[in-house]
């Protein structure tokens, strides 16, 4: 089978996905498969927001925006009120967030560098004093409780192992779809930004539409997670939207690693592992993190995943270029 | 092919470019020269859509491309490459090249299919072929000689199969032998392509040499224009730029 094939992609997908849905079954412990849901919702959040650092080099400080902002709250509100099926509301949901990214990102990305993260952190922080403002609709700082889920498809989400595996499902599609994204030309047209803009200019590409482009990706994704994460702790909160949220994003990506695909994944795993045990031991959460992180960045200079593909790359390059001039004498 | 009619842009006062008008038929291949600060990069950036004209127009086969963005100007068939190599250092050769080609082809917001499409992966590796770089497919391009970098970025230009060619400088900070081997390379790229190619050099034993004909700019403006035995011969060019042989003594 070819390298990188999608063949290939689809296969580890499929073995993924397997592995999860037998975590139940091997373990049967609930801390576990609240685990993996917080990693799924968080790990979209992450993965979507790398779609712009890792791949584009868009540093963006305010994603959380999509993941509450976008995902968890309209979805809450739309169930709430509305009589949707989980789909629809889904649905309808993702339109709202590739609206909002769509106006948010039109502005955002003319500016590059410092310019746009500030930017999307500005936009992050009004749209958090709006919904904390408008506690008619968002609750303020209750948030919204309560979410109905009403079976769809022979689909009882009441259920938790049911649960469980729509998470799982959805996850696993989710990172499919981006990994289709980012290994199309496309996703090679936002490497060729994130490297050279003026080069990809002259090259004929249109820079501002295929970063907005990607921002409505990013934006779409993050909502999903958010969806997720409304769905399992069952309502709509404000930390959510806060942009502690995008930069617990942006360490789930430095510890990860952003230029493997899923360097963002395990991310997500380190912090959650983090946030379970070390709070369960002491009180001193942020101290730990903090250790880790400066451990990470002055230890390996790069998340996890990034350390070990640099080191396969560099001695796969300098064969290739041994190799070269060996052939020119 | 290429004309440029009474092009004017200022700096904040300073005058970068005064009044150049210059005409480029179809199939030349002509040198800009002049001193440092004499516009020829700004004359570049000017064609390209990188900065707008004061005033002026910039036609490409009859079309006024003054003021339109530099994307649109690439696809009208006006390709460039960079006194600084301007390359995409995280990817590799074969990955610049098919994505320009990529670009060329209509295909860059292709969100389904797999990279590398095999037809312009192809089409990558034959201009890799034409440069010499076909046996550096695989390296990243910061991993490349100083050498092999400018001519990636010729080669990135190139994939885009421009019917005008702006080269800025091909043999900057190259050593003497090596300077030659990549004008004659770009010599033979453009007995073969048959576009319109203009360059920048500072080296003039390569100018004299290589080009059709010569444009002299000083100060902005056009000094003189003509075959390199008139330029050789042009009493103000000599005094401006080329120096008088008694005063090297």
């Amino acid at each position: 089978m070819q390298k990188n094939s999608l063949a290939r992609d689809l296969i580890a997908a499929a073995v993924a996905l397997a592995l999860l849905l037998s975590v139940p079954m091997l373990t049967g412990s609930k801390a576990t498969t609240n685990f993996i849901i917080y990693v799924s919702a968080n790990g979209l959040l992450a993965m979507s927001l790398n779609l712009l650092v890792g791949y584009t080099g868009l540093v963006s400080f305010g994603h959380a925006l999509f993941f509450g902002a976008a995902g968890a709250y309209p979805f809450v509100l739309l169930m709430q009120n509305l009589p949707l099926s989980i789909p629809g509301g889904i649905g309808l949901t993702l339109a709202f967030a590739a609206v909002l990214a769509l106006l948010i990102g039109a502005i955002c990305v003319r500016l590059t560098e410092i310019y746009f993260s500030f930017l999307t952190l500005a936009f992050q922080m009004l749209i958090y004093s709006l919904m904390m403002n408008m506690i008619d609709y968002t609750g303020g700082d209750n948030g919204l409780s309560g979410i109905p889920r009403p079976a769809f498809m022979g689909v009882d989400l009441t259920n938790a192992s049911t649960f469980y595996a729509f998470v799982c499902v959805v996850f696993v599609a989710a990172i499919v779809v981006m990994r289709v994204v980012v290994m199309s030309p496309f996703g090679f047209t936002l490497r060729l930004i994130r490297d050279n803009a003026q080069r990809a200019t002259f090259l004929g590409i249109n820079v501002v539409r295929m970063k907005l482009i990607c921002f409505v990706l990013a934006g779409l994704f993050g909502s999903l997670g958010g969806i997720i994460m409304a769905l399992f702790s069952a309502g709509a909160y404000p930390s959510f939207a806060f942009w502690t949220n995008s930069g617990d994003a942006i360490f789930m990506i430095m510890l990860g690693g952003m230029n493997v695909f899923v360097g963002p994944i395990l991310g997500a795993v380190i912090l959650q592992i983090l946030n379970d045990f070390v709070t369960h031991y002491t009180s001193h959460y942020g101290l730990f993190l903090g250790l880790l992180i400066l451990t990470i960045v002055l230890g390996f200079r790069r998340g996890l995943l990034d350390f070990l593909f640099e080191r396969r790359q560099s001695s796969e390059q300098s064969a290739l270029a041994a190799q070269r001039k060996k052939a020119q004498g | 092919m290429l004309k440029v009619e009474n092009l004017v842009k200022s700096f904040g006062g300073v005058a970068a470019t005064r009044d150049v008008t210059l005409d480029f038929p179809a199939g030349s291949l002509s040198a800009v020269i002049g001193p440092n600060g004499a516009g020829k990069t700004t004359l570049f950036n000017l064609i390209t859509g990188h900065l707008k004209p004061d005033s002026g127009r910039v036609l490409l086969d009859g079309e006024n491309i003054a003021g339109m963005m530099p994307a649109q100007i690439v696809h009208r068939g006006l390709g460039r490459a960079f006194q600084v190599a301007s390359i995409f250092p995280s990817l590799t050769v074969l990955e610049s090249m098919t994505a320009a080609v990529m670009s060329h082809r209509g295909e860059s917001a292709n969100m389904w299919r797999r990279f590398p499409i095999d037809a312009a992966q192809k089409r990558a590796m034959e201009h890799l072929d034409l440069l010499g770089l076909a046996d550096a497919g695989g390296l990243l391009s910061r991993n490349l000689s100083h050498g092999d970098q400018k001519l990636l970025d010729i080669g990135l230009a190139l994939a885009l199969e421009p019917k005008v060619l702006l080269l800025d400088e091909p043999t900057a900070g190259m050593g003497p032998e090596e300077r030659w081997a990549m004008i004659e390379k770009v010599q033979a790229l453009w007995r073969l392509g048959g576009m319109t190619l203009v360059f920048i050099e500072h080296d003039m034993d390569i100018v004299f040499k290589i080009a059709q004909t010569v444009r002299v700019l000083r100060y902005g403006a056009v000094l003189a224009e003509g075959v390199p035995d008139e330029i050789r011969a042009n009493e103000a060019v000599i005094d401006a730029y080329l120096g008088r042989e008694e005063e090297d003594a």
